[in-house]
């Protein structure tokens, strides 16, 4: 058969492709490619990620290229997306989903010479970084809005997918909206999505129903905040963009995720070549995580107790998960002062002390 | 003025040619949304359509087309047979994931043995899962004469949420730190769906795409079962006649559709995914519904229809990274297909007639 012919010459042709990527990262022009779950009109995780990217042509100019391929589903088109830009020379690729984490280790092993950075994992490799941002400090200043500006005391809380990311937000926002209002409840709904308006929508509907004045999101699209407006009355955050439409009501603050500092930083390690694989996880203090405005529709004083929360975040004077906390069973988790280290954060799988309901599983 | 006058008899010629003109119908359409977005209308196409099969780096997408193609194939296949008796599963996508998930499960359950006995295990368990979740429907239309259209529909998003609870809990992997998803099956040689040669990438799921082909072919062209399926849809009163027990079709052509998609399913965990994950499927079960019709219902028109839309995907996806197109684009250009084909289906049975109507 033909097929056994052409499978030895496409072994021999991938070899020479191999080959000729290494050549192509010595040109002048810097390739950077970018895989995005979503699409780049999202508003929220993936529109931040293409800001960035245009960042990045600002920055570098001609002596650079970037490329991006939207709406990739996590899996096995994702791996052939990522295949392609590295057999087009891609010099650098960015994977920014969770999902994208064993195909980018797999086609990092394929192209040694080609550098991956992968957004929010925790697998590395020689040429695989992993960078994420501390989501769970705006959270914190997200709780504190959200505790004071509750009057059903009920807050509705739309999660994506129940892994420590995820989780380590819904704990960080309750546990600082109790602190500012003791009869806080949370409602969180699981949309086991990152973006889809309408699942999103009717998360919100729902939590609405049920009672929750404050809808605070961990998807990526504003139909939560177009929701809340239509219902009246109820109001948001802005998630991984400011989502600046929906201001001063029901959009009070928003966490803005800023990567352009990170990305502009990394394309110039790969042009200096300096680049090393690393594990970067950055919050407020350094501007991957960003407080967008807090409008009018919040009173004087909340404003000045977050921004001030805020502030002493940044400096490192506060840190979200400060003891005495029990975890939901009632068993110790910090004690008094005692602040979480990063290795339970990042694998954080369990609600705080007050929270009802169970995480998924 | 253009008036339709329906034909004596349907066309076999125009029949089999509607699902070229709407190809090229699409390459016209989609030429002018790609001028109107400011790209060159021919770079386009021959991005989509050249560049995967004989550009550069063809060696890469060349067998990346039957990976893409085969689970659109093998599910294909097994829809057409029960679209041509008139029983209609949509439901593909939710069996494809009762597949991946038995078949995944039934591979874990061994973890960490090894043993060339634990593949073709998993290859039944899949099937068997996909088979099962058909019968659903299957049984509640042949038992009660729900409408299989409705009960396997729904079923999708059971199984979707069934998808999810395993990746949360029973088959979540116990080393992964919290995050849901399964053991990594490409790290386990013995559940592993690899490629039969390197580089091709013919694994066994392509095998069995290609088998089914086959199978459906003889069946339908050589077999008493195929004569019966095909009566049935084209003439129900004749076949009723004929004493075909339509209860016993029903349950044959949800049953094979809902195997084979579960076998795509378990080809596909085990091979290509990889994991069992919330996000695991990717809509293959609707596409299929697709390629079916694309391919007319027949064995060899699916085959050709599979690796047709298998090409827009990789196609698309080139003309993404290296154009610049957005993948809403890309997405209105498969649309395209359905819908010209869809369209131009009518001269199968209608013709046109230019001038004026005459009075009846």
């Amino acid at each position: 058969m033909k097929l056994t012919k052409r499978a030895l010459m496409t072994g021999a042709a991938l070899a020479v492709g191999l080959a000729a990527t290494g050549v192509a990262a010595q040109d002048d022009v810097t390739k950077v490619g970018f895989v995005y779950v979503g699409p780049v009109g999202d508003g929220g995780w993936t529109y931040e990620h293409d800001q960035a990217r245009q960042k990045v042509e600002e920055h570098f100019g001609d002596k650079v290229e970037t490329v991006y391929v939207e709406s990739v589903p996590e899996g096995p088109d994702s791996e052939r997306v990522m295949t392609q830009m590295a057999l087009d020379g891609a010099d650098l690729i960015f994977t920014t989903s969770f999902g994208y984490m064993d195909p980018t280790i797999n086609v990092a092993k394929k192209f040694p010479d080609v550098k991956f950075e992968h957004a929010t994992g925790y697998k590395t490799a020689d040429n695989v970084s992993v960078y994420s941002a501390r989501f769970y400090e705006g959270r914190a200043v997200q709780g504190t809005i959200a505790g004071h500006m509750t009057e059903s005391n009920v807050i509705g809380y739309i999660g994506s997918y129940p892994i420590p990311e995820v989780i380590r937000g819904i704990n960080a926002a309750y546990i600082h909206a109790k602190k500012v209002n003791p009869d806080v409840e949370f409602k969180i709904v699981w949309a086991f999505t990152w973006i889809d308006p309408a699942k999103e929508a009717d998360a919100a509907k729902v939590l609405i129903e049920q009672g929750a004045d404050v809808i605070l999101q961990h998807t990526d699209s504003t139909a939560p905040l177009a929701a809340a407006q239509e219902a009246g009355g109820i109001i948001g955050f802005g998630q991984a963009s400011d989502m600046a439409e929906y201001k001063p009501s029901p959009r009070v603050s928003s966490i803005i995720d800023n990567w352009a500092p990170y990305y502009i930083d990394r394309v110039q390690a790969v042009m200096d070549g300096t680049w090393e694989s690393k594990n970067t996880w950055d919050g407020i203090a350094p501007g991957m995580v960003e407080i967008g405005e807090i409008t009018d529709a919040v009173p004087e004083e909340v404003k000045a107790e977050a921004l001030a929360l805020k502030e002493s975040i940044a400096s490192g004077e506060y840190h979200p998960f400060t003891g005495p906390l029990k975890k939901q069973d009632g068993s110790d988790w910090l004690a008094e002062g005692e602040t979480a280290d990063d290795g339970t954060l990042a694998g954080m799988n369990f609600y705080v002390e007050g929270i009802q309901g169970e995480i998924p599983q | 003025m253009v008036t339709l006058e329906k034909r004596p008899q349907p066309s076999r010629i125009v029949a089999w040619s509607t699902p070229f003109m709407a190809v090229l119908a699409t390459m016209i359409a989609g030429g002018l949304l790609f001028a109107a977005l400011g790209e060159d209308p021919l770079v386009a196409i021959r991005t989509i359509f050249w560049d995967p099969l004989f550009g550069q780096h063809a060696f890469f997408y060349r067998p990346q087309l039957l990976v893409k193609g085969a689970p659109l194939i093998l599910i294909a296949i097994g829809l057409s047979l029960g679209f041509r008796a008139g029983i209609w599963n949509i439901g593909a996508e939710g069996q494809y994931i009762l597949g991946a998930i038995c078949g995944a499960g039934m591979g874990l359950a061994f973890y960490p043995a090894e043993g060339w006995f634990i593949f073709p295990l998993m290859v039944m368990a899949g099937a068997l899962g996909g088979l099962v979740w058909a019968m659903i429907p299957g049984l509640l239309k042949v038992r009660f004469g729900t409408n299989e259209i409705l009960v396997s529909l729904m079923l999708v998003y059971v199984a979707e949420q069934l998808l999810a609870s395993m990746s949360l809990g029973l088959l979540k992997n116990p080393q992964g730190f919290g995050f849901p998803g399964s053991r990594n099956l490409q790290q386990y040689p013995s559940a592993h769906n690899a490629e039969l040669i390197a580089g091709t990438g013919m694994h066994w799921g392509v095998a069995a795409a290609l088998i089914a082909v086959i199978f459906a072919y003889v069946l339908l062209t050589r077999h008493q079962l195929g004569y019966h399926i095909r009566l049935t849809g084209e003439a129900p009163r004749a076949a009723k006649f004929a004493g075909i027990a339509p209860a016993r079709l029903v349950l044959f052509c949800l049953g094979i559709s809902g195997a084979f998609a579960g076998l795509a399913g378990m080809f596909e965990v085990s091979g290509p995914a990889g994991q069992v994950s919330i996000d695991f499927n990717t809509g293959y079960g609707f596409t299929a519904i697709i390629v079916a019709f694309l391919g007319r219902l027949h064995p060899v028109g699916i085959l050709l229809a599979g690796l047709l839309m298998a090409l827009t995907y990789i196609g698309g996806e080139i003309a993404q990274s290296s154009l610049g197109l957005p993948a809403a684009a890309i997405q209105m250009f498969q649309g395209m297909l359905l819908f010209f084909l869809l369209a131009v289906d009518v001269l199968t049975s209608y013709r046109l007639r230019f001038g004026k109507r005459e009075a009846a």
